[in-house]
């Protein structure tokens, strides 16, 4: 009944998100029982997965380092889980674009189900998952004998890890090359920042239509520099061209619960509220005081963001 | 080249959608169905793919109930050629849509399916991606561009850090992000000349396929709801706030 969760990683880093994957396969191994495996692949991942093998909980990390796994193309990487699905009953990975790439491939691969974006676990085969933008929670169990799982970070505490305490899990080398002529890697422009990650940042500022252009976007610079925030959008912000699409937050785009949400010129349609709504606290600045960002609000300030948000920088 | 378009009909993107009493699923009687947005973007490319003279014929293909034929006349109504419908009235999963669809890449042998990234009811995320594997083709998914040259394609995919682009063989699977492009609306005169377009209806049955799934329903819940919170009359009492009620500055 063993479990194997597919590490996320990016520039040689182990990232975030890995530890709240695991602790959702603990939360699983309480009623499964059996080991929990990480896998990292790509090529050059050797302090990756030292990393892995620090995490709490892990009985040992696996390694497919080579160059067929860099950039971890969903069809090399449907084809490696394939191959390794055999020692588990569990695959799971966390619901960032790269599970949500791979892991459906891996379970038609293996004629099963996915179970996508689980919140909570209620047994062995039994999970809670959102659906239709949130504004219900579905239980659902599955009788597949291989459970692909992809895991809502927001839903579970990240586990420990062991940092340089020693005591860390076995690092094994996975010596499955899968050919692959179908797709190759092309470029990737990713975002600069150095800002905390919007999934795990403590305090996030989102602004909306109503930030009015990409410049005024640098209105929420200030704050979120003062308050080590990651900055937010709103889809009508990313499809105007103010920000790029990695900052949506919303029921196609991220999903955060910071301990603060701070929504500035954002109205607060049910798609924006799903990625949004289980923020600790919640705050609106929004000049319409029908808005129904409000209804969900902590905190509302009606009035105009172009007066408020220089003030509160200053007053912060 | 044929592009297949695979269409969904969900809830209507603006419904706020209840729960049945008894929790056993979400209430649909009489709430307003539509095609879904991720759809509508999908059969957007392949018009504009055909108004390129890339594509030289677009099939749309929905499994659904009877009612479903709806949405596969919009698809013909915005520029599909024909269109198939895979009718059942039971539930149909990720992986028996994606079996189906499979049936229809064999027959009908797209050079590219298109389908959306994720159905906004169960917000899966998994079909396109189930497609690919079943066919053994290469999949580019939540796609923001599309650029097909000779017997390759360039797809770039919204990824978390931002884009990433990579060059797929064809034949392929691409499923649509919201940035691909912006769906048109269909015209009066389109609507009429889609009710004459050939539709071809056909069953799970008929094509070989098991709809039943391995993973059950147990019951739907409402989420917790947040409780409504104050307004505040100015920074000051909002800094404040945050500071000594929230504690969270
Ligand atoms: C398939 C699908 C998926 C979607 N996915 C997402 C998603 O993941 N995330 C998401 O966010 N949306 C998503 N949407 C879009 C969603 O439905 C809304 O259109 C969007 O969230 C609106 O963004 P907004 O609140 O910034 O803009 P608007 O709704 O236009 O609101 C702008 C707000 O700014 C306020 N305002 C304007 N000027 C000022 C000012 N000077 N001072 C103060 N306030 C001001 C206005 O009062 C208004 O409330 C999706 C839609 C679809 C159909």
């Amino acid at each position: 009944m063993s479990l194997l969760v597919l590490a996320e990683h990016h520039d040689g880093q182990l990232s975030g998100a890995t530890a709240h994957v695991v602790a959702a396969a603990q939360a699983i191994q309480q009623h499964s029982g059996g080991d929990v495996d990480l896998l990292v692949a790509g090529e050059h991942v050797a302090a990756v997965a030292e990393a892995a093998a620090k995490l709490d909980g892990v009985n040992r990390v696996r390694v497919a380092d080579h160059a067929a796994y860099a950039h971890q193309l969903a069809e090399p990487m449907g084809a490696l889980l394939a191959e390794l699905a055999g020692d588990y009953s569990y695959l799971l990975a966390g619901a960032s674009t790269t599970g949500k790439n791979v892991m459906p491939r891996v379970a038609a691969l293996k004629d099963v189900s996915q179970i996508s974006e689980i919140i909570e676990v209620d047994s062995a085969d039994t999970f809670k998952r959102p659906i239709y933008a949130g504004n219900a929670i579905a239980t659902v169990q599955s009788a597949d004998p291989l459970k692909v799982l992809t895991v809502r970070s927001t839903g579970f505490d990240a586990v420990g890890s062991l940092q340089d305490q020693g005591g860390s899990a076995a690092i094994e080398a996975v010596d499955v090359v899968v050919d692959n002529a179908q797709s190759t890697f092309i470029k990737e422009a990713l975002a600069q920042s150095d800002r905390p990650e919007l999934a795990g940042a403590k305090i996030v500022v989102s602004g909306g239509r109503g930030m009015g252009n990409g410049e005024n976007f640098k209105l929420l610079d200030g704050i979120a520099d003062k308050l080590g925030a990651a900055i937010g959008a709103s889809r009508a912000a990313v499809d105007a061209g103010f920000v790029p699409n990695d900052m949506q937050v919303g029921q196609t785009g991220k999903i955060v619960a910071p301990e603060l949400y701070i929504a500035v010129g954002i109205s607060g349609a049910i798609q924006h509220l799903a990625g949004m709504k289980d923020s600790k606290v919640i705050v609106a600045i929004n000049k319409d005081e029908e808005a129904p960002i409000f209804q969900v609000a902590d905190y509302g300030l009606v009035g105009d963001l172009f007066e408020i948000l220089p003030e509160l920088e200053q007053k912060l | 080249m044929k592009v297949l378009v695979a269409v969904k009909r969900v809830v209507d993107y603006n419904v706020k959608i209840r729960v049945k009493p008894d929790h056993s699923d979400v209430d649909l009687t009489n709430v307003k169905m539509a095609m879904n947005p991720f759809c509508e973007i999908a059969v957007e490319e392949a018009v504009r793919l055909k108004e390129k003279g890339v594509a030289t014929e677009i099939v749309a293909v929905t499994i659904g109930p009877k009612a479903a034929q709806e949405q596969l006349r919009t698809a013909l109504a915005l520029g599909a050629d024909r269109a198939i419908h895979i009718q059942t009235d039971e539930k149909a999963e990720s992986l028996a849509v994606a079996k189906l669809l499979a049936k229809v890449v064999e027959q009908e042998q797209p050079g590219l399916t298109i389908l959306g990234k994720q159905a906004i009811d169960t917000d899966n995320n998994q079909t396109g991606q189930m497609l690919a594997a079943l066919t053994g083709l290469p999949q580019g998914t939540f796609a923001s561009e599309v650029v097909i040259e000779n017997d390759k394609m360039h797809v770039t995919r919204e990824i978390d850090g931002g884009l990433q682009t990579i060059e797929l063989t064809l034949p392929a699977i691409v499923t649509t992000d919201l940035r691909l492009n912006e769906p048109r609306y269909a015209k009066l005169p389109d609507i009429m000349k889609a009710k004459k377009k050939p539709m071809d209806v056909t069953t799970p049955a008929e094509l070989g396929v098991e709809m039943a799934s391995k993973v059950t329903l147990l019951k739907v819940e409402s989420p917790a709801e947040r409780k409504g919170g104050i307004k505040v009359g100015s920074v000051d009492e909002l800094i404040d706030k945050l500071k000594n009620e929230a504690k969270v500055l």
